[in-house]
Order: structure tokens, then C-alpha cells, then sequence
């Protein structure tokens, strides 16, 4: 996993709550049998027209926004189901942070496996920094996961939390497999007591 | 010792490793696995040189993207899902997991076949790389789904890392009235809470009219325990729920079945135990429902009106506009007046016996209108089979509907049962996103029987005045 340190990027606004996951990544693309590549078809459905052209209207098609690696979207952001082509598309289109004031579990989860950084800010937060990303390319918002921080293009500071553990493993690029198996003994001894305690699972 | 809830009981006997800062190594009981969400999780251990660490108690199953036409083992004319389904054929074997081809008979939906072949039993946890994994949550286990790289995280160590969520208590008192099923309380909840109100939370659903459903019912209610922004639902484990497990192929049978019955009695909440969030519901104040809008928590009484956006607050104007606009419908107009081109009955919401025969129940001796689509897709191969036995595939059939073979068809429609653009489908499937049947296409949720009702009349309908 690529680590995620501090970054200065441009953030594209998306108003719209309960973005879903098949909003993201719609099912047609479910079928890879690989995690990359699925960039070019993020937000499918509005980025897209029926025969395959731009939709000029929808944020990532518009100039500004192309090169976003920042979304600051609407409330409840990667609701619905737990495909996690959804952080992989987003990722492989470039985008390494995404801000609203909640997410789905599953989809949040996702996230920090992928080496993407989600952020819950307030209500005022998000609207402050919704104003800050539609000013455009030139506006450039920066994450600083180790201390914490957002910092708007006009130099605006906002705190955010994040589980230190995750934060961990996202600064330093850190795999959870590898970390759990250091852990093997545990799982051998709680074996060993199942089967003495709950035979028939 | 301090009262503890359903879902503190079964957390804390699974616990396998506590880190300082709370981080939990939960172990796990089942890995149910499909063919979506899989195959980078096992390229990953192949990457890494590792190896399933307990392959009898993962069990795999190809059901998003089979075909559910008669003519399916012929294969997958798709390239890129019959490479899918290939994928976890090769895998299935190379690893050794339990494994139901697309010609076993067992083959079905994963979220019904785990329970039917009894592999899903009180106090366990399981998960799979799907979010309807909270439907075992019917049976007082602990179910969520997970991401791929957990996949691969349970896969390779037979345990998740967890922080332990919220109790949140949804009690339904009381009795259902006639035509209102388990379907109607799980849609009437999230119309409730909103599809982000249980985010953060384990659900508990009590009370009497929960205690009175089948477990078919039980498990549509914990089904769409996500769309409510729940990562898992529960019920706790009872008469019903023993007699449903006892006897099924993978159950403890003798003196391990009494043994892990004992054990079971034991997994309610107790008395004094701590919720953090508490919802009651009359049972009998919950009508026959469906969806209007593109989430879950659009729901309506049938017999309602088409909401306008201007009805809401907050950033839901906006989101209610836009889902008028995609669902074709204009404020005002009463629910029961929407035409409909399509009903869908199956999923792992409703693609249970029970659910066949509540549909079967409202089309007897009636015709589909002209020209609907129309089909029945049982969740597994058994379930089929019973309802063939039961006489239940005669009369759907006789009724005008496709009888198919199992599978998610067009519950999301990888496979190729989609709707075309603007198509208006009765579904009892548990998603109505935008395209989630197929581009533009357009979904309403509801009960197998409001479903029936529905393909009868050809348009959204009020099963009461049917029965
Ligand atoms: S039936 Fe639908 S919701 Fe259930 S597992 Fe299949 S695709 Fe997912």
C-alpha cells in the first residue's frame, strides 16, 4: 500500500449526499479480476452519456477538476454495498482523500486499506470547504494526515480525528495481514479453546 | 457481572487478541465467499505465498453473475463473468474451501444457501465480501460484510480487525395487520431511521412482532439491516431458530446439538443491558410500503402520494429532486396509480419458499398483465426444487411468469437480467440506486406478495384489496 503523508492537491465539490457505491463504480465493472484500472470508469453514470461521451456537467469532466485528487462531497458518502472497487476506482482515477460529514462503515473501512484517507468534518466545516474546492484548479487544499489538519486554499485551518491505529498503517504504508500474523499464537491458543468450549462450530 | 446485550455476548466470546488502544483481532466463525469480491483477495495470497488458514469453514458459491436461463450450463456467454466465475472455480479447488459449483443443486444466492445447508448457527460471527451478509444476523450471529483486502485478511488468518460498534435497540410491538410482512417492518424502519441512522451500530430487532415471524421473515428483516446504515442486525435465537437448524446438513447433531443448544438459550440481552439508541414501532401501524425515490429510505404507505422535493430538509431537497426526476414521477400523484413494465421477485431479501408462496398465494388462478416482464428467481436450487414440489413454479407459470434457475440476477443484474433505461420494474430485491437494475431503469421496492399484486394489475398496488 502507498503511504499517505502530506499532500497538496485540488479538491473537486460534489453537493450531493448518499453518494453510494453504485454510484462510484457501477456493476458492469465489478468483473475485473483485478484491482487497477478502473479509474477511467468511476461515476460512470454521470460522467458518461448513453454512447460513451463526456457529460460536461458532472465535476470530474470539467477542466478545474481532471486532475482532482480530493472530493469533498455530501453527507452519508459510499453508502449501499461493500464493493471495494469503489476506493479502487477512485484511487486508480487519482484520489487519495475524500471529505464529508459521514460515511458508510464498510465503505470507510475500505478506504484505509487502499491508502486513501477519509475525513469527517461538521456541517460548517464541510460547507466551508465546499466553497473552497468549486474555486477551482487553483485552489489547492492541503491534508496533513500527521498533524491532523486541512488547510483551505486561503489558509483556513480544520482539525479532523482519525484512529491512530489507522493513521499508523496509513502513514507508514503498512499491510494488516502482515501485522495480524505476527499475532498467530493468539489465534492458535483461541482455537484450541473453541474447540473445547464450542465443539459443533 | 454487568448486563451485557445480545451483541456484547457474542463479540466478547470472540475476541481472539486486544490491542492497547481497543483494536480487536475478532475471530471468525464462516467465510462465506462469492465470485465478485474474491478473486483479488486470492491473487493476494498467492502473491504473498500464504494459504486459507481454515478452508472448512469457508464456504464458496458463484451467484452473482450465473446465468438464471434454463440453457445455463451450456456457460456464461460473457466473457468477463464467465472469467469471474472461472476464477473462483480455480480457486475454490486450488484452496480447498467448501465449494457449490453452478451444477450443484445447492448452488443458490450465498446469503441463502449458508442458512439452508446450516453452516449459519446462533452465537457465530460471519462474514463475506458482501453487505447482505447482515441476513445471518436472523439467526443470533454476528454477520457484517466486509472489503476484499478483509477477504484476504480472513482468508489468510480466520480473523478480522474490529472496533466494537454501538447497540442500537429497534423493538416492533405488537401485531402486523393482514397483508403486512417482514419485508413492510424492515422498509418501514429505515423509512424511520434514514438509510445512515444505524451507521455505526449493531442493530437488535425485539418485541412481538418480530418473535412471531418465520425465520425466512427474520432473515428479511436483518437483510436490509445495512440499508439502514447498520453494519450488522440481529434477533435473538429461540424455539423458532432451533427448529429451523436442527437437521440441516452442516447442524451438530446428538449430544453436540445439545450441548450447542444449551449454549444458545443463553444469547439474549440481558434485562438491564445498555443501548446506546432505542426505536419502538407499532407493528400495527405499519401499512403495506414501497419505495418511490432511488434509496431505501424513500418509503411510503401504498396508498400515499407521490412526494415533492420541497416536502424535505436539508441536503434531501436536492437528492428527492433528482430522484423524481430519474424515477419518472410527478408530486401528487397517488402511488397506486404508477404503471409498471416489470416485476422482479427473488434476492436474498425475499428469494425464500416463504417468500415464493406468499407471491404464489396473490397470482393463483390470475394472469401478469400484457406485456410485463415478469419472473420468479428462486435463491437457491432447493428452494426451487420445494417450490416445484409445492406446486408453486405450476401456478407461477400459469400466471405468465419466467420460472428461473437461482442466482442475483436482477437484484443488480450482472448477469444478463437487466432492465432497459427508464423500464419500471416492482421489485423485492432490497436496492432501488440509480441503474441498479440496469442503466435509467427504475425500481420500487416491496413484499413478495405487494410484488404479485403488482403483476397482476400492472401497476403499483395495494395487495389488501387482492386478498
Ligand atoms: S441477491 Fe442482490 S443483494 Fe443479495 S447478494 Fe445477490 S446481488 Fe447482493
Amino acid at each position: 500500500m502507498e503511504k499517505f503523508e502530506k499532500m497538496t492537491a485540488i479538491a473537486a465539490p460534489m453537493p450531493l449526499i448518499n453518494i453510494d457505491t453504485d454510484m462510484i463504480i457501477p456493476k458492469q465493472f465489478l468483473k475485473t479480476i483485478k484491482r487497477s484500472g478502473l479509474g477511467v470508469s468511476a461515476f460512470h453514470e454521470m460522467r458518461y452519456h448513453m454512447d460513451g461521451t463526456e457529460n460536461p456537467e458532472f465535476v470530474l469532466n470539467q477542466d478545474a477538476y481532471r486532475n482532482a485528487n480530493i472530493l469533498v462531497a455530501g453527507d452519508n458518502f459510499g453508502c449501499g454495498s461493500s464493493r471495494e472497487h469503489a476506493p479502487w476506482a477512485l484511487l486508480d482515477f487519482g484520489v487519495r482523500c475524500v471529505i464529508s460529514t459521514s460515511f458508510a462503515d464498510i465503505f470507510y473501512n475500505n478506504c484505509f486499506k487502499n491508502g486513501i484517507l477519509p475525513v469527517i468534518v461538521t456541517d460548517e466545516e464541510l460547507n466551508l470547504l465546499m466553497q473552497d474546492a468549486e474555486k477551482g484548479s487553483n485552489a489547492r487544499m492541503v491534508i496533513d494526515l500527521e498533524s491532523q489538519l486541512i488547510k483551505t486554499s486561503d489558509g483556513q485551518i480544520i482539525n479532523f480525528d482519525v484512529d491512530q491505529h489507522r493513521k499508523h498503517c496509513l502513514i507508514n504504508g503498512l499491510d494488516d495481514i502482515g501485522l495480524t500474523m505476527e499475532k498467530v499464537a493468539s489465534i492458535d491458543m483461541f482455537e484450541k479453546q473453541m474447540a473445547t468450549n464450542a465443539p459443533w462450530v | 457481572m454487568a448486563p451485557k446485550t445480545l451483541y456484547d455476548k457474542i463479540w466478547d466470546a470472540h475476541v481472539a487478541h486486544q490491542g492497547d488502544d481497543g483494536t480487536c483481532l475478532l475471530y471468525i466463525d464462516r467465510h462465506l465467499v462469492h465470485e465478485v469480491t474474491s478473486p483479488q483477495a486470492f491473487e493476494g495470497l498467492r502473491m504473498s505465498g500464504r494459504k486459507v488458514r481454515a478452508p472448512e469453514k469457508t464456504i464458496a458459491v458463484p451467484d452473482h453473475n450465473v446465468p438464471t436461463t434454463l440453457d445455463r450450463l451450456k456457460g456464461i456467454d460473457n466473457e468477463e463473468s464467465r472469467i469471474q466465475v472461472e476464477a473462483l472455480d480455480k480457486n475454490a479447488r486450488e484452496f480447498g474451501v467448501v465449494y457449490y459449483p453452478v451444477d450443484d443443486i445447492r448452488q443458490g444466492i450465498v446469503h441463502i444457501i449458508g442458512p439452508e445447508q446450516g453452516w449459519t448457527l446462533p452465537g457465530m460471527t460471519i462474514v463475506c465480501g458482501d453487505s447482505h451478509t447482515a441476513t445471518h444476523g436472523a439467526f443470533g450471529a454476528l454477520a457484517h460484510g466486509i472489503g476484499t483486502s478483509e477477504v484476504e485478511h480472513v482468508l489468510a488468518t480466520q480473523t478480522l480487525i474490529q472496533k466494537k460498534s454501538k447497540n442500537m435497540r429497534v423493538e416492533i410491538t405488537g401485531k402486523l395487520s393482514k397483508g403486512v410482512t417482514a419485508k413492510d417492518i424492515t422498509l418501514a424502519v429505515i423509512g424511520e431511521t434514514g438509510t445512515a441512522g444505524g451507521t455505526g451500530y449493531v442493530i437488535e430487532y425485539c418485541g412481538e412482532a418480530i418473535r412471531s415471524l418465520s425465520m425466512e421473515g427474520r432473515m428479511t428483516i436483518c437483510n436490509m439491516a445495512i440499508e439502514g446504515g447498520a453494519r450488522a442486525g440481529l434477533i435473538a435465537p429461540d424455539e423458532i431458530t432451533f427448529n429451523y437448524c436442527e437437521g440441516r446438513p452442516n447442524a451438530p447433531t446428538g449430544r453436540l446439538w445439545n450441548a450447542a443448544v444449551k449454549y444458545w438459550r443463553t444469547l439474549f440481552s440481558d434485562d438491564k443491558a445498555h443501548f446506546d439508541k432505542t426505536i419502538t414501532l407499532k407493528g400495527e401501524d405499519i401499512a403495506p410500503v414501497v419505495t418511490w425515490g432511488t434509496s431505501p429510505e424513500d418509503v411510503l404507505p401504498i396508498t400515499a402520494i407521490v412526494p415533492a422535493a420541497k416536502d424535505f430538509n436539508g441536503g434531501k431537497v436536492n437528492a428527492a429532486q433528482r430522484s423524481l426526476d430519474y424515477m419518472g414521477l410527478t408530486p401528487g400523484t397517488p402511488l397506486q396509480d404508477v404503471e409498471i413494465d416489470a416485476v422482479f421477485i427473488g434476492s436474498c431479501t425475499n428469494g425464500r419458499i416463504e417468500d415464493l408462496r406468499a407471491a404464489a398465494e396473490i397470482v393463483k388462478g390470475k394472469k401478469v398483465q400484457d406485456g410485463l416482464i415478469a419472473m420468479v428467481v428462486p435463491g437457491s436450487g432447493l428452494v426451487r426444487l420445494q417450490a416445484e414440489e409445492e406446486g408453486l413454479a405450476e401456478i407461477f407459470k400459469q400466471a405468465g411468469f419466467e420460472w428461473r434457475l437461482a442466482g442475483c440476477s436482477m437484484c443488480l443484474g450482472m448477469n444478463p437480467d437487466q432492465l432497459g433505461p427508464q423500464v419500471r420494474c416492482a421489485s423485492t430485491s432490497n436496492r432501488n440506486f440509480e441503474g441498479r437494475q440496469g442503466r435509467g431503469s427504475r425500481t420500487h421496492l416491496m413484499s413478495p406478495a405487494m410484488a404479485a399484486a403488482a403483476a397482476v394489475t400492472g401497476k403499483l398496488t395495494d395487495v389488501r384489496e387482492l386478498m
